[in-house]
């Protein structure tokens, strides 16, 4: 088929609406600074980002988005990791935390990580909510006062059970499981018409993924909201207590190197939703009052452990919807503030991240790989940032001004990470699995439960040697009741800056305990509903 | 190796590069182009080791297999953010410099596939978390770069993105 051929045959929502006349600027393109002025500026284009823009520009306020990362879409998703990967994701798909020992995948795109996740969709669980009530103070954080918010945003982003049989990869997790009589459950997705292709991660080629890419942030910009694309929010500028102006720089064509120009945005009110890690960085940056010194703590990954098996028939763990079968057993068995829990899922297998995050090198690794099509992932992510001594990372700045997390890796994770890799090679036994190997420096691979469990249990869990990963970036910016817990209210309006909303992961007061998607649409849903009557004086819009 | 004298080479291995590390520093030695050129010293020694397995056999075919690894894992590097590239140009110039030699116990520039592994090993079960890091760094990227090659999918039986 030819591309012409191709581009025909896909319709771009993006192509049409920059034909249509959308006023979108690439910073690489400025040649001098800018001055200019709006209602709202909302900072990030994800999940937070592009909720709050749709419901303010429909409530008729003047908004523009600020986003560092590119405008990209369907026509540039090749299903290639070598150009996914830096084009869409912070640090080409290896950012990480201070020390090096956890890996981040953050996307760094218009769309931000709703580009590129695996399209899992969970309500945010009644436990975590119930959590936030009692430690926080977020009385009105129930299921009740949500549902109607997730409801809506399941609408409106097409979540609803995935019909279609799980591929290989994720099937294995529910036959090792259910022959152990550990529960699985379906995983719902935001997806549309969704080909059942594999490669969410890499950007939807088929537009099928209802990211914000091609629903919210399209939505605004049909209704005039104006998008500035690399182009980085550096600092908030502070008049008593209100931002005056958020200065922005603009990055080069390359989208990574600062230029001189700067785009400087007067407006009533300031949204940010940058993501956790980058949303506390403005505010650091800015240097915002924090009379408690809460800014830039608590921020939780959902610190994730890896464990492969190998089995005799074809896995082919790069092709179908990447996630679609869960386990919460782990995560249901000890109360939520006792020994970390965590959820069973399988990440979809391409031979970029597999190749970079699987141990050993040389003929060791090169034998793994041989076994790459016949090779069956599992993930176990570990619920931090609720029992006492699982506080998270803080985010500072390097000397250049951007942000890094410390996250310690704390005796209480490795508890929970050494369980976690001992769950998962069962369950790959009882699936069938001819070899388990747990990720891990100093791991062999193992060809019974008993030789992999006894070197499970003797596995020195300490950072480095074992890989840890994160696709789940949340906290930094905590809500609370009142300001000596947290930087934002339960509105999630800055506790010492008026006119200064953050909405996104980063007002999560613990992780979520699932992957935090719907959790983002629910919760800025509701907020950003509310943010929008206030401004304008109308009725608060909803999602759907 | 005792491990007491191993315990004490580290220590001084990792007091070693801290020292080089600031001298770096000060002198402000690496220059874009020389942090360049340290690079890719290190990276033609590393690569032969950590491709080991997968490089073709032939001679001619394997050393322009390798010429394509160290092309791309450039541009990989390339594509991070500012602030990564710069801890990358400290590590591969701090393995470049004579104190970095003398810790890997090699020359990188006629070192064997053999003893480069040997160093790669050393650092990657080091207690040092540094060295890991360091070690993990260098896996990554030469990895990483080879499988994102569509030259290295046949191997693994990758059939490559689905046409549409």
């Amino acid at each position: 088929m030819t591309t012409t051929e191709r581009t025909s045959a896909i319709n771009d929502p993006v192509a049409a609406g920059l034909a249509r006349g959308w006023k979108v600027v690439d910073g690489g393109n400025l040649n001098m600074s800018q001055q200019i002025e709006c209602d709202v500026a909302v900072i990030g284009t994800g999940a937070g980002g592009g909720v709050t823009a749709d419901l303010l520009s429909r409530a008729g306020l003047a908004v523009v988005l600020i986003e560092e990362g590119p405008l990209k879409s369907s026509r540039d998703f090749k299903m290639r990791e070598a150009e996914a990967y830096p084009s869409l994701y912070w640090d080409s798909a290896a950012r990480k935390t201070k020390d090096k020992a956890i890996n981040i995948l953050q996307g760094r795109a218009v769309g931000g990580s709703t580009t590129v996740n695996w399209t899992s969709s969970f309500r945010t669980p009644p436990a975590t909510l119930a959590y936030w009530r009692q430690q926080f103070g977020l009385d009105d954080y129930t299921p009740e006062s949500l549902d109607p918010h997730f409801a809506s945003a399941e609408t409106r982003f097409g979540i609803k059970p995935w019909l279609t049989a799980p591929n290989t990869n994720n099937d294995l997790l529910k036959k090792g499981a259910t022959a152990l009589g550990i529960p699985v459950g379906s995983i719902r997705r935001n997806v549309e018409g969704c080909w059942n292709l594999g490669y969410c991660g890499m950007g939807c080629p088929t537009n099928a993924k209802q990211s914000m890419l091609v629903t919210t942030v399209p939505a605004a910009l049909d209704r005039g909201a104006r998008l500035y694309t690399g182009t980085r929010a550096l600092r908030f500028e502070f008049a008593g207590n209100r931002v005056s102006r958020l200065i922005c720089v603009a990055l080069a064509y390359d989208g990574l190197t600062p230029t001189r120009n700067t785009i400087s945005i007067r407006a009533r009110h300031f949204v940010l939703a940058g993501g956790a890690i980058n949303s506390p960085a403005v505010l650091l940056r800015s240097d915002a009052p924090d009379p408690y010194r809460r800014l830039g703590l608590r921020t939780f990954l959902h610190p994730t452990v890896i464990s492969a098996a190998l089995f005799e028939a074809p896995v082919d763990g790069h092709a179908g919807a990447p996630q679609s079968v869960y386990s919460d057993h782990f995560l249901e068995r000890d109360p939520i503030d006792g020994p970390l829990g965590f959820k069973l899922e399988v990440p979809p297998l391409h031979p970029v991240l597999f190749a970079s995050t699987l141990q050993g090198f040389g003929a060791v690794h090169a034998d793994l790989m041989r076994q790459f099509a016949r090779t069956h992932v599992q993930i176990a992510l570990l619920r931090d940032g609720f029992h006492s001594e699982s506080r998270g990372g803080s985010v500072s700045l390097n000397s250049d001004g951007t942000p890094v997390l410390d996250y310690p890796l704390t005796p209480v994770v490795w508890e929970g990470a050494r369980r976690a890799l001992l769950a998962m090679a069962e369950i790959q036994f009882a699936a069938g699995a001819k070899a388990v190997y747990p990720v891990h420096e100093l791991a062999e691979g193992y060809a019974t439960f008993a030789a992999a469990s006894a070197a499970i249990a003797e596995l020195p869990l300490r950072p480095l040697a074992t890989r840890v990963v994160s696709a789940h970036v949340m906290g930094g910016c905590g809500m609370a009741a009142d300001e000596r817990r947290g930087v934002v209210d339960r509105h999630g309006r800055h506790f010492q800056i008026d006119n200064l909303s953050v909405f996104d992961g980063s007002i999560f007061p613990t992780s979520i305990g699932a992957n935090p998607q719907l959790s983002i649409y629910g919760i800025v849903g509701k907020l950003a509903g509310e943010l929008a009557a206030q401004l304008s004086g109308t009725s608060a819009p909803v999602l759907a | 190796m005792q491990r007491r004298t191993f315990l004490r080479l580290s220590l001084l291995g990792v007091a070693v590069l801290g020292a080089s590390a600031v001298a770096l520093r000060i002198s402000g030695r690496n220059t874009p182009a020389e942090a360049r050129a340290d690079t890719t010293l290190v990276l033609r020694a590393v690569i032969p080791a950590v491709l080991a397995g997968v490089l073709p056999l032939d001679p001619a075919t394997s050393q322009a297999a390798q010429g394509r690894s160290l092309e791309r894992t450039l541009a990989a590097i390339d594509g991070l953010a500012p602030a990564t590239r710069a801890e990358l140009d400290q590590l591969f110039g701090l393995l470049a410099s004579h104190p970095g030699r003398w810790l890997a116990g090699l020359d990188w520039a006629d070192a064997s596939a053999n003893q480069v592994a040997s160093f790669l090993q050393r650092w990657r079960t080091s207690s040092f978390d540094l060295f890991v890091a360091g070690y993990q760094a260098i896996h990554d990227l030469v990895l990483g770069s080879w499988y994102a090659d569509p030259f290295s999918w046949d191997a693994i039986g990758y059939p490559g993105p689905t046409k549409l």
